[in-house]
């Protein structure tokens, strides 16, 4: 397949919203290409896995490789391993569904529109990249956007959440960009090519000096403890679709960047952070959960989660094997898609009760059986029960930790361990406040989902019961993939297993 | 590395062994009602209302059906090879691998145990199902009522069914969620909703003991897969063993350790003390549920997870006396419990955490049969009794002790069955229960005198508290029937449960359980000692006699007893403060120690520190430039030139 149409489609739609006159017609474009991109990610899926089980094993699939600016010797070099292709597909899922979810904005539809696409496009990009130059332009193109989405289309403190959110997202960008120029001028090869620079044998030296950059650079993306204060807030302000997108697609740019470029490409320097990582993700776990456990307002408990939850992301990275790696990848998606879900139904909620704070609402069920279900399905997923996607992705993180057996290793994975506890009843008392008791007065008029919530939230609900079902074709696209990087990581150990 | 790549379910199908003799007709068993889950969870409400129950049931029936023609096959045709019982894979599906050989599977084994719980679960299933027929009719939410059932009863099967570990750990949450759907059924009863989320998180976190338990002994056995895991950790010779038991931590070996976060899981699935707290709040719950889930099967997994890693707990003494003194004294401290509570249905609750600490000591008292048969006539009995309340609650409309009395001649099948199920848990011969509890007792006896007399004195205990419900509900004073008569005792769909429990609880002690059921699955002779029956047995009528003279008829003998007692009457009525402990421990401490502490400390000082960098930027460029134009452009500007700098750093200083 050739993966530039996963940028084209995005880049032509966007010109064509420009042109469209009508709110209406625009919507029905935007959901049309955002249908198209979901069947694109479909395509790539069967042609990767068919290509992988046909005895495909080159690391990269579907290469492209143009000179760009041949002087600095930029390429517009592009291709997928099992990690993207799931990226891929984990962000064409959150697409349509802020499409849809979005139906009913009418404060200047097209431009909202557009920058949904214009996100897309720069996930897309960012996925797909193996330039570090351009993976960093598509990474620039992904966050502007947030910024006018939640200064214009936010609400509450919208002004402050969008800059806090864009200075934070940008001084992560910096650094990443001073890393990238770092990796470019302090090694002989003068490239920016991934492939390239993962043949090098970069000194440890420099890698020691250039991985914290890359790794708290994307980390910031990522919610890396103590870099993570832009979620809450920027969450919280965020428009639903600008929440769906920000929690389900840009914070997994973070975690993909921190995996791909630092991680990949600077294995010294991620065995000499490693136990830093653990630590600060560790606590993000823990303490995302218990501040997520005094939140009142239904998006920052969300928010807070989310801290929580991409925790075990990074603390899969940071135990650095094949397992726990394979976990924290397939936590990206599993949250994503979750988290996109929950934002999805918080929007529902607000959108018919005017009020996020759980203490305001109560007996939900009785009025709105659908939504009510889903948000039962969003929440289980997040404390991790079986058969949904939350519990696959956090028991491999927790395996593949395990395999460490030194006490370091073996208090952060049972310090992980015991969010699920601080996770359940910080979900079951969410689920208790707003849905379950006694109606409230006053919400005995509230209509359920109309068709397309319900379409947004039936996709997500399958994509989380797919993976929550069937685990295995998440694993099988994702492990192999992490057994590449941790071959990098460790050569000596891959080799005698 | 090609099968790697291979990504759909077909292929693992066919990467199967060949079926055992039983064919897939085995998987039917927990598919059954689980479609009966799906089924009327999606389209139960707007289309299959009327039907719901009847389908639910059928379902079951057919469910059941195939249970009983499977036990059938395996205890008497298929299961024994040169006299022992075997374990028969019927399939595995590799669900997740993360390394060759290291992977959750799902699959169904067939063992007597796990045959047994078969029988167990579709069979109370199946009468709870016909049970709720009459019980829940009119309730709006039917549909949802019976579809939950249906998925219990799935997740139940596959619980015991399970052919790895971490399947057993899945299958354990989503019990565990089922539960907590039917606690908070009536979800617009605020102490519903308390009491499903008390649940879920005190098992919660007994499961977190659970899961790292896993963990630990999976490290060392290299498999989730209970056969390999068993054989692994029970073969002295292996280096696995050895490294298992070398590696100490606190004075415990890794075994050990393993162990006994592996029985938190189970003691706090089956309230055990110290995680029971959950158990008499899940009584908000509809009754049959809590004859199905919260009687019969789901707070018998403890006891299960210990039976199905028995010979593991074999080799580690502490962990098998940890099991013991736990189940002992759980039996003892929840009888004491029952013989104080007002609340019919909470009489039962704690009855059945001191049943299953019975159970429980039994199996650390090596007597692996007698706590698996205990654990089936209970089954029969418990639910009996719990339907039988049930059906009294249904004509009352109330909990209470005090607005009951004299129901006898009103419900007189009621009464009979109770009385029956009644005698069972006491022990009194012929019926289930004498010949289930003398197993338990001897082999306390055998093991440890302690325990032994604590198990004595619970049995009287337990005689005591059951007649004490049975005479405040049918004697006592003369029903004055100020309900609607047309109630009666519920219709034929209640009492037809009732009357087969009632046959059960009489003549289930005459099964020759411990030909079918043992440790090693060899068939073990029937001992039975009447000289060593009859020091039970006399407590038990001593217990049931003394109920008669304080219960029988209304007197101030029981208010002079408690008097009396004073106190400790008291603590004993107030459940020993443990629930007000665990309310200071987690309001107090957890949420208002760490919990604020933590929205605080991110609110003020993690997001302080990033306000303060804005604020000291915009500050430091107000002085610097003279123009303060907070525009994110130009802090973009600023961002871009820092970056080109530290490139510029890194061309010319770095070499």
């Amino acid at each position: 397949m050739n993966l530039s149409l996963l940028i084209l489609l995005p880049a032509i739609t966007a010109i064509i919203l420009l042109l469209l006159p009508k709110p209406s017609q625009v919507r029905i474009v935007s959901l049309i290409s955002a249908v198209l991109q979901l069947g694109l990610a479909f395509f790539l899926f069967f042609s990767f896995t068919r290509l992988r089980a046909a005895g495909d094993n080159a690391k990269m699939l579907f290469e492209q490789n143009y000179a760009w600016f041949p002087s600095w010797h930029i390429n517009f070099h592009t291709g997928v391993d099992g990690i993207s292709v799931a990226m891929i597909l984990l962000t064409s899922f959150v697409v349509v569904a802020g499409m849809l979810v979005s139906w009913n904005i009418t404060k200047m539809t097209k431009e909202f529109y557009f920058l949904l696409v214009l996100l897309s496009l720069g996930a897309y990009g960012f996925f797909i990249s193996l330039d570090l130059f351009i993976l960093f332009f598509f990474l620039e193109i992904a966050v502007i956007p947030k910024y006018l989405l939640i200064g214009v289309w936010g609400s509450g403190r919208k002004e402050y959440a969008a800059n806090k959110l864009a200075l934070m997202l940008m001084g992560g960008s910096a650094l990443v960009l001073v890393g990238i120029l770092g990796l470019y001028f302090a090694t002989d090869a003068r490239s920016f090519d991934i492939m390239e620079l993962a043949t090098l044998s970069i000194t440890p030296a420099l890698q020691k000096v250039i991985f914290p950059l890359l790794f708290i650079g994307f980390g910031v993306f990522a919610g890396l403890f103590p870099f993570h204060t832009w979620v809450p807030d920027g969450h919280a302000s965020a428009p639903t679709a600008g929440s769906m997108f920000l929690a389900g697609i840009s914070m997994k740019l973070g975690g993909y960047g921190c995996l791909r470029v630092a991680t990949f490409l600077l294995p010294e320097g991620a065995r000499e952070y490693a136990n830093i990582i653990i630590v600060l993700s560790a606590i993000a776990v823990l303490y995302g959960a218990f501040a997520t456990m005094m939140q009142k307002d239904l998006k920052y408990i969300n928010a807070y989660s989310s801290v929580s939850h991409c925790g075990f992301v990074l603390l899969g990275i940071g135990m650095l094997t094949k397992t726990a790696i394979a976990g924290a990848v397939m936590q990206m998606v599993s949250h994503g898609v979750m988290t996109a879900l929950f934002f999805a139904v918080i929007g529902m909620i607000y959108e018919r009760t005017h009020t996020r704070q759980v203490d305001e609402m109560g007996g939900l069920l009785k009025v709105t059986p659908f939504i009510t279900t889903v948000f039962f399905i969003v929440g289980f997923c997040s404390l991790g029960l079986p058969g949904l996607s939350g519990f696959v992705a956090e028991m491999t993180v927790f395996v593949g930790s395990w395999e460490h057996t030194d006490t370091f290793h073996r208090v952060a994975t049972i310090a992980a361990v015991m969010s699920i506890v601080v996770t359940a009843v910080y979900i079951l008392r969410a689920i208790g406040k707003t849905v379950l008791g006694p109606l409230k007065v006053g919400f005995s008029n509230l209509t359920d989902a109309k068709w397309n919530e319900k379409a947004a939230a039936i996709l997500l609900v399958a994509a989380i019961l797919a993976i929550g079902l069937a685990p295995f074709w998440l694993n099988n696209l994702v492990a192999p993939a992490a057994e590449v990087i941790m071959q990098k990581i460790a050569p000596v150990a891959a080799a005698v297993k | 590395m090609m099968n790697q790549h291979i990504l759909l379910p077909m292929h693992l199908l066919q990467a199967l062994p060949a079926v055992s003799a039983f064919g897939w007709l085995p998987a039917l068993i927990p598919l059954l009602p689980f479609a009966g889950f799906v089924l009327l969870g999606l389209f139960g409400r707007k289309y299959l209302q009327s039907i719901s129950g009847w389908l639910g049931t059928m379902l079951l029936l057919a469910a059941a059906g195939i249970g009983y023609y499977t036990a059938y096959e395996y205890f008497f045709v298929l299961g024994k090879t040169n006299g022992v019982y075997q374990a028969i894979e019927i399939f595995k599906l590799t669900w997740l691998e993360f390394s060759p050989g290291f992977s959750i599977d799902m699959g169904i084994v067939l063992d007597p145990i796990s045959v047994m719980m078969i029988v167990v679960v579709t069979t109370v299933s199946l009468l709870v199902h016909i049970y709720s027929l009459g019980y829940m009719k009119g309730e709006p939410r039917f549909a949802t009522y019976y579809s939950f059932l249906g998925l219990f009863t799935f997740a139940m099967l596959g619980l015991v069914l399970s052919t790895n570990i971490f399947q057993m750990y899945i299958f354990w949450e989503l019990v565990g969620i089922s539960s907590f759907l039917l606690i908070g059924f009536y979800y617009d009863k605020p102490s519903a909703v308390a009491a499903s989320k008390k649940a879920f998180i005190v098992t919660r976190f007994a499961d977190l003991g659970f899961l790292i338990g896993i963990l630990v002994l999976s490290f060392y056995a290299k498999s989730f897969d209970f056969a390999t895991l068993i054989h692994q950790l029970t073969t002295p010779e292996t280096a696995t063993m050895q490294s298992a038991i070398a590696a100490s931590f606190l004075g415990g070996s890794a075994l050990t350790w393993g162990l006994v976060l592996v029985f938190v899981g189970g003691a706090g699935k089956s309230a055990m003390f110290p995680l029971h707290v959950w158990l008499p709040d899940a009584m908000e719950g509809p009754t049959p549920v809590s004859a199905l889930i919260h009687a019969a099967t789901m707070v018998v997994a403890g006891v299960f997870l210990v039976a199905r890693l028995f010979p593991v707990f074999n080799v580690s003494p502490p962990a098998m006396d940890l099991v013991m003194f736990v189940g002992a004294f759980s039996a003892i401290f929840a009888a004491i419990i029952a013989c104080t509570q007002t609340d019919i249905k909470r009489v039962l609750a704690y009855s059945t955490m001191s049943q299953i600490g019975f159970m429980m000591f039994a199996l650390g008292c090596f007597g692996f049969t007698a706590s698996m048969f205990h654990l089936f006539t209970h089954a029969l009995f418990k639910a009996l009794l719990f339907l039988a309340a049930g059906a009294v609650i249904h004509v009352v409309h109330s909990n209470e002790m005090k607005d009951m009395g004299g129901l006898r001649k009103k419900m007189p099948i009621t009464h009979l069955t109770f009385l029956i199920a009644c005698l069972a848990i006491s022990g009194i011969w012929p019926f289930a229960g004498f010949f289930s509890k003398e197993g338990i007792l001897l082999a306390a006896h055998e093991h440890n005198t302690l325990i032994y007399w604590v198990g004595i004195v619970t049995s009287a205990l337990t005689a005591f508290y059951m007649f004490r419900l049975y005479f405040k509900i049918f004697w006592q004073k003369e029903w004055n029937g100020h309900t609607d008569d047309a109630h009666g005792e519920g219709g034929f769909s209640m009492m037809l449960p009732l009357l087969l429990l009632a046959a059960g609880a009489a003549a289930a002690g005459f099964i020759p359980f411990g030909k079918l059921v043992s440790a090693d699955g060899k068939p073990l002779e029937e001992v039975f000692h009447w000289q060593f029956a009859l020091l039970p047995l006399g407590v038990a009528v001593l217990g049931i006699a003394f109920a008669f003279l304080l219960y029988k008829k209304q007197n101030d003998r029981p208010a002079k007893m408690a008097a009396a007692l004073n106190g400790f009457y008291v603590a004993a009525k107030r459940k020993f403060y443990i629930d007000e402990l665990y309310s200071f421990i987690t309001t107090k401490i957890i949420f208002n120690l760490v919990g604020k502490a933590a929205a605080w400390f991110d609110k003020n000082v993690v997001n302080g520190l990033v306000d303060a960098t804005g604020s000291s930027t915009q500050f430091i460029s107000e002085k610097v430039r003279g123009i303060q134009s907070g525009k994110v452009q130009q802090y973009a500007v600023y961002f871009l030139v820092g970056a080109l700098f530290l490139a510029a750093l890194f061309i010319y200083g770095w070499r």
